[in-house]
């Protein structure tokens, strides 16, 4: 049977991206957590914390709604209260590295610290590998947009000097390597050079 | 040559970000073989936070937070330090087109007390009718905002825990909220106080100067563990803003463009002037405030880190039930670093030779012990002309 100090801890995140929310929430989902509420701002937060009864609120480190979640952890009138978690100097290792990925949390008093804790750590884990899956995205597109350009300095020079695309490859690396420059500035410069000339 | 080149300070888009983003803008950093990156946070807690775990070396914070983050009183306890304070004042309290009109219609006297006992009578009218209680916000709770609110709201017999209800919000929201109808009124550091006002959304009732004159605000705040490791740094740090501060109060209308030229705050210029240049309308007739009740930065000692402002601070937070304990003498003079001032600022401008100083006590200006010569001071007198004595 259950006891009501077994209950499932009772999760509200605040996140102004859908998609990371999202990715989190299935995660506590999957550790037995139930997330009663994500939202994208802490606006009318404190008629939703008093309605759904959260035991831990996980919010996003830019939120501007971060100091008016502050003040409700400090006031004891608005019920329930949550408190800052993070109290003792111990926890101070788990505080750098929620910060780090991105991640506050505040939670109501009564809540058993490990427990605190394990949320906690699933969302600085998904925070991570979601932040991880961007840099990934933002590094392959930005790899596109760079093999882009050297292809455009390869054509030119082929087109220019009559060479055949090996040629033209081994020519903008010498160049490269002469002026100690990545291939890719090399090409810009190249393009940026020749568009001078026709403009 | 310092221990770090490279140097990450927070802060807040407020005008009061002037000496930070100034003595950048102008290369003063620079000069001291500093490379400042200006990192723009959107709440005053990430800001605490991000310099508690050191992703931040030091920030422009309010000088409440430092302190409470020292005690422990949200959050996690760390020592942190200042050495600096980043200026005075800076602050008003703004109320809605309709609560304008309650007070104004009531006021006996055009004066920060008559509009604050025009206040309590629209209280405890709206109490007599059952309307639900006004709702004024601040943008963080330990801060110098919720402290001359409280003060001015206790002088006139109302009871900021129990007769208003005060609520936090980010200052850049403010405006926002009034218009809406969310909030009454505010307590907010500039521009936000014009920007009300300009857009019509508000009318700016009282200076924070009009309060307390020359409150302390921000400060400049580190870990005790970051000064420690990098006293070099820290005192090329003062240097660059002891001139930034300097500079800044001698051209505050130009300078303050710095803000948003650079887009440091993404409002148009002509509406962070206004309170720098006596132009905002104010009081509930509408005279404009002197532009002495906006921006010091650095006359009058503004940049000495006075250890009864935080003795003040501190009796505040007591006071409203934040802090409980006494004897936090020892905690001041670990918080407020007087000696770190004055190793650097020596031979580079005269030094106040206390700690301390009494507050309420002169209605103009006035000259405080000093070496080698005397430092000037301007005044500090309180809405109901209480004394402070530390």
């Amino acid at each position: 049977m259950q006891q009501p100090e077994q209950q499932v801890p009772r999760v509200m995140l605040v996140d102004d991206q859908p998609a990371r929310a999202a990715i989190l929430e299935r995660a506590l989902t999957d550790h037995g957590y139930l997330v009663v509420a994500r939202l994208p701002s802490a606006a009318g937060l404190l008629a939703q914390v008093s309605q759904l009864n959260p035991d831990v609120i996980i919010v996003d480190m830019d939120s501007p709604d971060r100091d008016t979640l502050e003040n409700m952890a400090l006031l004891q009138r608005d019920l329930p209260r949550p408190v800052v978690m993070f109290a003792g100097s111990e926890d101070e290792e788990i505080m750098a590295r929620a910060i780090h990925a991105g991640v506050s949390a505040y939670i109501v008093d009564g809540l058993q610290p490990a427990r605190v804790k394990a949320i906690v750590n699933v969302a600085i884990t998904r925070f991570r590998e979601y932040q991880a899956l961007r840099d990934e995205l933002e590094k392959t597109r930005g790899q596109l947009a760079d093999r882009r350009v050297i292809e455009k300095a390869k054509g030119l020079l082929m087109a220019r000097k009559q060479l055949n695309e090996e040629q033209a490859y081994q020519q903008l690396r010498r160049m490269a390597m002469d002026r100690g420059q990545r291939l890719v500035e090399v090409s810009r410069n190249l393009l940026a050079f020749a568009d001078l000339l026709e403009g | 040559m310092p221990e770090k080149k490279y140097v990450r300070l927070g802060f807040v888009p407020l005008t009061d970000s002037l000496p930070l983003v100034a003595a950048r803008e102008l290369g003063y950093f620079a000069d001291e073989g500093l490379e400042v990156d200006l990192q723009r946070e959107t709440s005053w807690a990430t800001l605490r936070d991000r310099v508690l775990v050191g992703q931040l070396d030091g920030a422009q914070m309010l000088a409440p937070m430092l302190l409470s983050a020292s005690l422990g009183l949200c959050g996690i306890r760390k020592q942190m330090v200042s050495a600096w304070s980043l200026g005075l004042n800076g602050n008003a309290i703004t109320v809605s087109p309709s609560l304008y009109r309650g007070l104004a219609a009531l006021a006996e006297e055009n004066t920060p007390l008559g509009s604050v006992r025009a206040l309590k009578v629209v209280i405890e009218s709206r109490r007599r009718n059952s309307q639900p209680p006004l709702v004024l916000a601040i943008v963080f709770p330990f801060s110098c905002h919720a402290y001359l609110l409280r003060y001015w709201l206790a002088v006139g017999g109302i009871d900021p825990d129990k007769d208003v209800k005060i609520v936090v919000l980010p200052p850049s929201q403010m405006v926002d909220h009034l218009r809406l109808g969310h909030i009454d009124g505010f307590c907010v550091g500039e521009p936000w106080n014009s920007v009300a006002v300009l857009t019509g959304v508000g009318h700016c009732i009282v200076s924070g100067y009009d309060i307390w004159q020359n409150a302390p605000e921000k400060v400049l705040g580190m870990s005790q563990d970051w000064v420690v490791q990098h006293p070099q740094t820290m005192s090329g740090l003062l240097r660059a803003l002891y001139r930034a501060g300097k500079f800044v109060d001698e051209n505050l209308s130009e300078a303050v463009t710095m803000l948003t030229d650079g887009h440091y705050i993404d409002l148009p210029p002509e509406l962070l002037t206004v309170s720098l240049s006596g132009r905002l309308a104010g009081g509930l007739t509408g005279a404009p405030f002197p532009a002495h009740h906006f921006h010091v930065f650095s006359r009058y000692q503004a940049n000495f880190p006075w250890r009864s402002h935080a003795e003040f601070l501190l009796g505040q937070m007591q006071r409203w039930g934040q802090l409980k304990g006494d004897n936090l003498s020892p905690m001041v003079a670990q918080c407020y670093r007087t000696d770190l001032y004055r190793s650097a600022m020596r031979g580079i401008t005269s030094l106040p030779v206390d700690d301390v100083k009494q507050e309420g006590l002169h209605a103009d200006n006035w000259e405080a012990p000093g070496q080698p010569d005397a430092v000037s001071m301007g005044p500090d007198l309180f809405v109901d002309g209480n004394i402070f004595v530390p």
